[in-house]
């Protein structure tokens, strides 16, 4: 196993506090606008996440922070230098793993991350090094030559990740790293980038798994509709929006149903089922189970998951 | 990086030729067939099948061949086919299917880069192409050297301009099948009618007269001359038409590709 610091290399670029600085960030595609002039800040050596439904704009963010994208206004800074100016010496500098396999399947796993790092100017030598030293970290050294198509959904994911580690960059940007992979596959990717992040690399994370957010950022953003709902750390927002714990109520009765109005208890009523939020530490569940209802009534602790439905809603987006 | 159309070229463009080239070099043995093969096909059913009822034809005034005739045509219309397919169909499945210069432009790369070396890679096939029927064809003695070695850098520029409006159209068709069109409009009737398989005099007047916008009339006639060895001035006319050819659609393509991909 090679040392992980070999992989990462040292961050000698930029020792400012914040490595993204947004301003007023604008994206529009015609009339719609996909980013509605949104601020925010990812501190060096930390994981920032943007959260959000399909089409609340994630990806138009993190795209304009890249460099793919070019803005409609507003201002961006990576590394302190301007995006729209010094794109070229930023991407230098930015290791990112697309939401889509951009895999080049003409290649194979090695030949992949070898013409990846010619991209960043890296000599053949070098390349091959850092190549093997990457295998090695996403644990695919055994299949260093087989076809990129033959490689399952989770390999493929991982090998994203390495490619975008080629260049040792000091930000690296995850649009939606493992969606559509299996339980193990999340996990292996979520042990790789806890070693990363043990070595001080600077996140920027887009997703919708909320698991996924709570155990990587350290501070995070729920966008809809281009627009920022709230910012802040995840165990603060669960404290702040929804409380410690949470009950669940499966076809509740109308007794139930006003002995909660009549209380004023915070809660969601989805018909079949209600969703309420409580701080005490089980008083209330208790007094709900004895009087109201004898089953079909769960209380577990508040997710992150809890403050996200409570802030986006629950429709679907299609 | 604003709205507007900023040019973005660097040297840099040759790590996407190189690219291409890496992966060319895998198969190299099989991409190797079509070229060497395609010119014996062609002498074959023209040359041998053909001349029988056509016999010798006069050009420029004099008796020579058909096959002689065709025989350069055919480098000329190869230089065509390998660089505008490359910048279409090959290219379009890079860009749309395997979002390989999505994947580019996470990297220090522009999108002039990627598309420029992507051109650059069309006029390379051409290139090679022209090589390997240059050596077939100089087997049967139809091509005169030292002249005949013009014909490499005449590929070069071909293959630049067919590249270049074939990318132009990679920037504009909405999806694969689309490309049936210009190959149906712009390269079948230029196969046919621009002096390959036979003298343009023989057409109408204005036939003849649209022939001449066919940046292949002037390849294959330019390849022809260097082939017979017939150096004369008058041929800088028809370079400066593939010139001024590829002088509009490369900046073309570039902007197309750039409206398509830049979102």
């Amino acid at each position: 196993m090679v040392h992980p610091q070999a992989v990462l290399g040292t961050r000698t670029l930029f020792s400012g506090q914040y490595i993204v600085e947004a301003e007023n960030l604008l994206k529009t595609f015609g009339d719609f606008v996909a980013v509605n002039r949104i601020s925010f800040q990812v501190a060096t050596g930390k994981c920032y996440g943007i959260l959000g439904p399909n089409g609340a704009g994630k990806t138009t963010t993190v795209r304009m922070v890249y460099g793919f994208s070019p803005m409609s206004g507003g201002s961006l800074k990576v590394f302190g230098l301007d995006i729209s100016r010094d794109w070229r010496q930023i991407k230098f500098h930015i290791g990112v793993c697309q939401q889509e396999n951009s895999l080049d399947p003409d290649l194979t796993v090695l030949q992949n991350l070898e013409v990846f790092a010619r991209y960043f100017d890296m000599p053949q030598k070098e390349a091959r090094q850092k190549a093997m030293e990457l295998l090695d970290f996403i644990a695919l050294k055994h299949r260093l030559n087989a076809p990129v198509t033959e490689l399952s959904g989770g390999m493929m994911r991982r090998l994203v990740l390495a490619r975008s580690l080629i260049n040792t960059p000091d930000l690296l940007i995850l649009d939606e790293p493992t969606t559509g992979l299996d339980p193990q596959s999340r996990h292996q990717i979520w042990d790789r980038l806890g070693e990363l992040q043990g070595r001080g690399i600077t996140i920027l994370l887009t997703t919708h798994y909320m698991e996924e957010a709570s155990r990587l950022c350290d501070r995070l953003i729920i966008i809809d509709h281009g627009l920022i709902l709230v910012e802040g750390n995840p165990a603060e927002l669960i404290r702040q929006y929804v409380g410690g714990n949470v009950i669940e109520i499966v076809r509740p009765t109308d007794e139930l149903r006003s002995f909660i109005q009549a209380r004023q208890l915070p809660h969601e009523d989805l018909g079949h089922r209600l969703i309420v939020y409580c701080e005490d530490r089980g008083e209330l569940y208790q007094r709900l189970t004895r009087d109201f209802c004898k089953e079909g009534c769960v209380m577990r602790l508040a997710t992150l998951e809890d403050v996200f439905l409570k802030l986006t809603g629950r429709e679907l987006r299609e | 990086m604003t709205q507007g159309f900023p040019i973005k070229i660097s040297r840099r463009f040759l790590r996407v030729w190189g690219r291409n080239l890496k992966v060319y070099r895998k198969s190299w043995k099989i991409s190797f067939i079509p070229p060497f093969l395609e010119p014996l096909f062609y002498l074959i059913a023209f040359g041998v099948g053909l001349s029988g009822l056509v016999g010798n034809i006069r050009y420029q005034g004099s008796d020579i061949s058909y096959m002689s005739y065709i025989a350069p045509a055919l480098i000329g219309v190869s230089i065509m086919y390998n660089s505008f397919f490359e910048t279409t169909y090959a290219s379009f499945v890079r860009m749309y299917y395997q979002k390989t210069f999505d994947a580019m432009l996470a990297t220090p790369l522009s999108l002039e880069e990627v598309i420029t070396g992507e051109i650059v890679w069309g006029a390379t096939k051409s290139f090679i192409a022209a090589a390997i029927m240059m050596g077939v064809i100089s087997f049967f003695g139809f091509i005169r050297f030292p002249e005949g070695l013009l014909i490499l850098p005449l590929a070069v520029l071909g293959g630049i301009a067919f590249g270049s409006i074939g990318m132009f159209f990679t920037g504009i068709v909405a999806n694969i099948e689309m490309f049936n069109l210009p190959v149906f409009l712009f390269i079948t009737p230029m196969f046919l009618f621009s002096g390959t398989f036979f003298p343009l005099e023989n057409l109408p007047q204005w036939a003849q007269n649209a022939a001449f916008l066919f940046p292949l009339t002037h390849l294959a006639h330019l390849s022809r001359a260097f082939s017979f060895g017939q150096i004369h001035i008058s041929l800088l006319w028809e370079i400066g038409y593939l010139l001024l050819f590829s002088l509009i659609f490369f900046p073309l393509a570039l902007f197309k590709m750039h409206q398509r991909l830049i979102k």
